[in-house]
């Protein structure tokens, strides 16, 4: 698995911020030398050798002023590169309409695609090179929304909505996670975000405007049933059953997504039965109940849900 | 020294009862340091221990051995009891005890309020405890982010305990500020003018008037929050009905960045009384580590902003907050090359204080060329709330403040107790906390930047996590096996410890002036004070302080 961090960039944005990261690293590594040298040296040079005391040293303006400004010139060339990288990283928002919008629930992401009304959770898909404005907001309390190699963190606050570009340059999965402390399960509200080159996006986000058929027999017929007589469907939405809640996540194509609970568990069969069985062994506190399924109830919904492709 | 009288009052042993009682009823400074200091030592002890249990869960990746509302408690407790609980009492304490001493006072300015200061402090400690028997301990972070925090969202009692004990600490800590200020302008000794006090007192006194100042920000904070809670209002909770989520953190920041500081000068100016004793030398440019105490006093209240910069405030106030928080690290690294410069040219004497006082020089700067990366808010966009902050906090924390207090506690045990700690035990108590420190929270900037946030109570398996989680959690138990060792010293030296003479290290302040511990009345006759070492003009009256123009 590739390892996950700001320094491998897939954006511009983060591009920026990872050069000058490394920049300030290198200056602070020079003046943490700098330091312990002095240090080292003082402590062999002038150790303890006779009884008598040294000579008496009360200060030295000179020197004072040498190691007053030559950090401000430091603080100065600091805060110069900072307003260069803030402006690459973080470009202007104001008067652009955002393509999507991301809200931070407790604890999952819920992930909306303004201009196809595609509805998703948790796996986050964005087209390489084509900017992509994100509007974030709670429904809860706040969340902050962090994928190292995209870019700036952002804060997800109730009553008051953020705006971030993001602009992937490179194809793959990037592993990311709510930053701010939210509550029991903010340990597993990951985020996974997939890059995908526009002709494939394109292809997911028309596999995800279709609705896709419901079962007419066998076990996934009689899924259908269990999820619209049991509680499930109050708090999920499948587009084309009726309500829309959105306590949980909109499972229309859960069978297409990577992940369950958040990147708690790998979405296959075998685990979607697991998850069923017991969320709270998974995931204590999540706000899906243990419903107490029969393994039959279990297989029969597994069964329709991965006909939601 | 023969001409400072240092004969103490003939002490009747009194009655354990009475003995027991002589503490409690107590308006004295110096028993009263004393009770904040052990008060303040065993909450370092119970934050230690949660520090302990919080590791022991991350050692692993996806571990049961808490459950996540048990390790929310006790994070939540870590943070709150080594703040309020250790850091600003053991400080607080430090300076009841040796302020009066070093300017030659007979006890702090109003005794009974100085009394009352720590009793608060105990009752809102035992207070914040007793929540784990009340229906579970605050589990929303020590800085309790609303609406996390509010009703809808936590109906933990444990938060009302919090807003509460932190509310009783809060009061008592502004008026031990307000006693320290005014002990310090008005209780001084014929000759202590301002330009001679001990470097510790010039820090004593910025850091009190940061507390008067920031604390009742906190205050208020609490009492919206109970408010919102008890009584229904929205300040932080509803936004659509008005409530501001980001208010909270206005208020809370700007408490609680002055608050670092709070916990930070006092422990620079135990190293400026510790490193000048240790390298027989006079500190090196007083008036420019004075004055940039000064200016980090006022910058501190420009700089709350930085905890926020992924809130999303818009460019000036980042910007703004940015450059405030750049400009902080100019007069913290004059004191750094004040203290390097105090070594250059002394005569080093190796003791624990002083290797202490060392440490903290460099794990303190480490800190603090950490909190510059952080100050560019772009680097600050992708390390703000994971490992790498945990990192930071814990270096200028425990690397420089407990450092100090430390460094501190070796220097002044003598004074408190008439006996020496160890140096055998000292030195195993230094290398066990240097290693297990540095294990700990060095390989913690890697997890930062490698994507782990904090406050989570378990991890998923990636690349290098486990195995840095590990190490990190084996350097933990390290240094608790350090603070065992400390136990021991004190535990061994306060019985059998070398006794003490009034100035063992041969230092320079008027606390050295008295006898080891301190006779009721502090001094029978403080000697003549005509320069900022009174004990140094005493010694060498061939080549007082007074003749090179620091009179």
């Amino acid at each position: 698995m590739p390892i996950n961090t700001p320094f491998i960039a897939a954006s511009p944005q983060e591009q920026a911020i990872s050069h000058l990261f490394i920049v300030v690293l290198c200056w602070m590594g020079v003046i943490l030398l700098t330091v312990t040298g002095l240090v080292t040296y003082a402590i062999i040079r002038y150790r303890k050798k006779g009884e008598g005391e040294p000579r008496q040293i009360f200060g030295n303006t000179r020197l004072e002023w040498i190691w007053t400004l030559l950090p401000l010139a430091l603080v100065c060339y600091f805060f110069v590169a900072t307003l260069h990288t803030m402006a690459v990283s973080d470009p202007p928002t104001r008067g652009h309409s955002p393509d999507m919008l991301i809200i931070g629930h407790q604890w999952w992401w819920e992930v909306h695609y303004l201009k196809s009304g595609v509805v998703t959770a948790n796996d986050v898909h964005f087209p390489v090179g084509v900017p992509t404005l994100v509007e974030f907001k709670s429904a809860d309390v706040i969340h902050d929304w962090w994928v190292p190699e995209l870019g700036p963190k952002i804060d997800l606050i109730p009553g008051h909505p953020n705006k971030l570009w993001i602009d992937v340059d490179k194809p793959g999965t990037y592993l990311g996670t709510c930053a701010q402390f939210c509550g029991a399960e903010h340990a597993w509200m990951r985020i996974r975000a997939i890059a995908q080159e526009p002709a494939q996006f394109d292809a997911w986000l028309k596999e995800q405007e279709t609705i896709p058929p419901q079962p007419t027999s066998g076990p996934a017929l009689a899924g259908l049933k269990l999820f619209k007589s049991l509680p499930c469907i109050s708090c999920h939405t499948i587009e084309g059953l009726g309500p829309t809640p959105d306590a949980g996540p909109n499972l229309t194509h859960i069978a297409t997504r990577e992940t369950l609970g958040a990147g708690r568990l790998m979405n296959t069969p075998k685990n979607l039965a697991a998850w069923l069985k017991d969320p709270q062994k998974f995931k204590p506190g999540t706000q899906m109940p243990n419903l107490r399924l029969t393994n039959q109830q279990v297989n029969d919904l597994v069964a329709y849900l991965e006909t939601l492709r | 020294m023969s001409d400072i009288p240092v004969t103490s009052l003939p002490h009747a042993i009194p009655h354990p009862r009475e003995r027991m009682m002589s503490w409690v009823a107590s308006v004295d400074h110096k028993q009263i340091g004393i009770l904040y200091m052990t008060t303040a030592f065993f909450f370092f002890l119970c934050g230690g221990v949660e520090a302990l249990l919080m590791r022991a869960q991350l050692a692993f990746p996806e571990e049961h051995f808490l459950s996540p509302g048990a390790y929310d408690q006790i994070f939540t407790m870590h943070g709150t009891t080594m703040v309020f609980l250790f850091g600003m009492p053991v400080l607080i304490g430090l300076a009841n005890y040796l302020v009066p001493l070093m300017i030659g006072a007979r006890d702090v300015a109003f005794p009974r309020l100085n009394a009352f200061s720590y009793w608060l402090l105990f009752f809102g400690g035992l207070m914040l405890y007793f929540s784990f028997f009340a229906g579970g301990a605050p589990n929303v972070g020590w800085f309790s982010y609303a609406p996390l925090s509010e009703k809808p969202f936590s109906t933990s009692p444990g938060i009302d305990y919090w807003a509460l004990s932190l509310l009783v600490l809060g009061i008592g800590s502004v008026a031990a500020g307000i006693n320290l200020i005014v002990t310090i302008l008005t209780l001084r000794v014929k000759g202590m003018t301002i330009r001679r006090l001990p470097l510790f007192v010039w820090m004593t006194l910025v850091t009190s008037i940061l507390i008067v100042m920031a604390l009742p920000a906190l205050n208020v904070d609490l009492v919206m929050l109970l408010i919102d809670r008890k009584l229904g209002g929205n300040f932080f909770a509803m936004a659509a009905t008005g409530g501001s989520a980001i208010l909270w953190q206005h208020f809370f920041w700007a408490f609680g960045h002055p608050e670092v500081y709070i916990l930070a000068l006092p422990a620079f100016g135990i190293i400026s009384e510790v490193i000048p004793v240790f390298s027989r030398k006079a500190i090196f440019g007083y008036g420019y580590i004075a004055a940039s105490t000064v200016a980090i006093g006022i910058l501190s209240f420009a700089v709350w902003a930085h905890h926020m910069f992924a809130v999303g405030l818009g460019r000036p106030w980042d910007v703004a907050f940015a450059a405030g928080s750049m400009l902080i690290a100019i007069p913290t690294g004059v004191k750094i090359f004040n203290w390097i410069a105090t070594m250059w040219g002394g005569s080093i004497r190796f003791t624990t204080s002083m290797l202490y006082a060392i440490g903290f020089l460099i794990f303190f700067t480490i800190g603090g060329l950490s909190g510059v990366t952080l100050a560019v808010f772009p680097i600050d966009w992708q390390v703000h709330d994971t490992y790498y902050i945990v990192a930071h906090l814990h270096y200028v924390l425990f690397g420089g403040t407990a450092f100090a207090v430390f460094a501190g506690l070796y220097y002044w045990f003598p004074k408190f107790t008439g006996r020496m700690l160890s140096e055998r035990l000292g030195k195993w108590n230094f290398w066990l906390t240097v290693i297990g420190f540095n294990t700990t929270f060095m390989v913690q900037h890697a997890l930062g930047i490698l994507g782990m946030p904090r406050r989570a109570w378990t991890y998923p398996n990636l690349p290098y996590w486990g195995i840095l989680n590990l190490i990190s959690s084996i350097g933990a138990f390290i240094l608790g096996i350090a603070i065992l060792v400390l136990i021991v010293n004190i535990w061994v030296s306060l019985k059998h410890g070398e006794r003490a003479s009034d100035n063992p290290w041969g230092a320079w302040s008027l606390e050295w002036a008295t006898s080891s511990p301190p006779p009721p009345e502090n001094f029978e006759k403080v000697p003549p004070v005509r320069s900022r070492r009174p004990l140094w003009d005493l010694v060498h009256p061939d080549d007082p302080d007074w003749l090179h123009g620091n009179a």
